[in-house]
């Protein structure tokens, strides 16, 4: 389960924004993933639940799934990515490392390895939004 | 926005004591064959050695090692399989055999996710398979992994040599720490060692060019009796790496 990794850079990474910022308390985070990533959003969810510090106990989090959108260098299509054309090993293969979709994906139009993923990968903290401790 | 991967990174190699990058300038000059071969003979020793291999579009050190159907176990990220001894760390769990163009950008982003979900542990040494040349990997690696020493591999090759050159030249000027240069492949008389002298860099010492090393190529066991396993582990004293290590 990787999302525990991954809900535990989310942690770090507000704490060291809300001591820089000097945030003494966070109210709402917006948290963007990646659809190529496939993450179990319950998991990600209970993970970051469990691994937030009293500092973050009141903070909301708010997910939203970035939809992937693949663009050929070669040819200039763009597609989605349709998770039901693949089989279990190479979703699981996409879902630890979205790159490797480079191994498996073709543009549909001209068949070049070639693409840009335009959106749908990583994980992102769109916004924090918390109070200063003057405020 | 903010990607939060990377605060993590320093945190997954925290417990690593050394990380040396096997690294050249150019291609075909045998790092992946050192870089294993150094590996197995540091877990011959006893140390805690982790290899990871970072020629992500070209891997070949699961070939050398002989590795087949394994994976990471996943447990709040993932952890390396223990192959030999050591624990082992490739992309071809997840791409296979199968070819894996990749642009600068997806080469940075697979690194990035890679180091913050890979748990290492404890390791007195983390061996990193470096592709050739000065481009993405190696910037990363000098970005992400603070305290990496460079183990160069050249032939007697001018070409080679004179690439090696241009990589030594960038590290000192960001100050990254080069254990030394290796010639490997050695066949008669050559000027790399005088030319590493020059540029004020340890020459770690020679490998003679060995014609049955690639018989050996896919069994770790009979890769540690060869010569050429032989002149790596005189080059692991004189390049000091394990001096300070107390495995």
């Amino acid at each position: 389960m990787h999302e525990w990794a991954l809900a535990e850079s989310v942690i770090k990474t507000i704490l060291g924004v809300a001591e820089k910022e000097g945030i003494d308390r966070i109210v709402e985070v917006k948290i963007k993933i990646g659809e190529m990533q496939q993450l179990e959003h319950e998991v990600f969810k209970t993970a970051l639940t469990q691994l937030k510090p009293v500092e973050l106990e009141d903070t909301e989090f708010k997910i939203e799934v970035d939809k992937t959108r693949l663009k050929c260098k070669v040819c200039s299509h763009e597609w989605f990515f349709k998770k039901e054309i693949f089989g279990e090993e190479v979703l699981e293969a996409i879902h630890f490392l979205p790159e490797v979709s480079h191994a498996y994906f073709k543009c549909p139009a001209c068949g070049s390895p070639d693409f840009e993923i335009v959106s749908g990968r990583g994980i992102w903290i769109v916004s924090i939004r918390g109070l200063r401790k003057n405020d | 926005m903010i990607d939060p991967r990377i605060s993590v990174i320093q945190d997954r190699i925290k417990n690593i004591e050394k990380i040396v990058a096997v690294s050249s300038g150019k291609g075909g000059v045998g790092k992946s064959l050192i870089a294993s071969t150094l590996s197995l003979i540091l877990a011959r020793k006893g140390y805690g050695v982790g290899l990871f291999d970072l020629d992500f579009t070209s891997p070949s050190t699961h070939l050398i090692l002989g590795v087949k159907e394994l994976e990471p176990v996943e447990d709040k990220g993932i952890i390396p399989p223990t192959v030999h001894g050591l624990k082992y760390m490739t992309i071809t769990y997840y791409s296979t055999e199968e070819a894996m163009p990749l642009r600068g950008n997806d080469f940075s982003n697979a690194l990035i996710e890679l180091l913050s979900i890979t748990r290492w542990g404890h390791l007195d040494f983390l061996i990193v398979d470096m592709p050739p040349g000065i481009g993405d990997a190696t910037l990363d690696i000098i970005r992400f992994m603070n305290g990496v020493e460079f183990l160069i591999v050249t032939t007697s090759s001018i070409l080679a040599f004179e690439t090696v050159r241009k990589l030594v030249r960038m590290l000192k000027d960001l100050g990254v720490s080069i254990a030394g240069v290796v010639e490997n492949m050695k066949t008669g008389t050559s000027i790399i060692k005088q030319e590493v002298s020059k540029m004020g860099v340890r020459f770690l010492g020679e490998i003679p060019y060995d014609p049955k090393i690639e018989e050996k190529i896919g069994n770790a066991y009979e890769l540690l009796e060869t010569n050429f396993a032989n002149s790596i582990e005189k080059i692991l004293v004189s390049s000091r790496l394990a001096e300070s290590i107390q495995g």
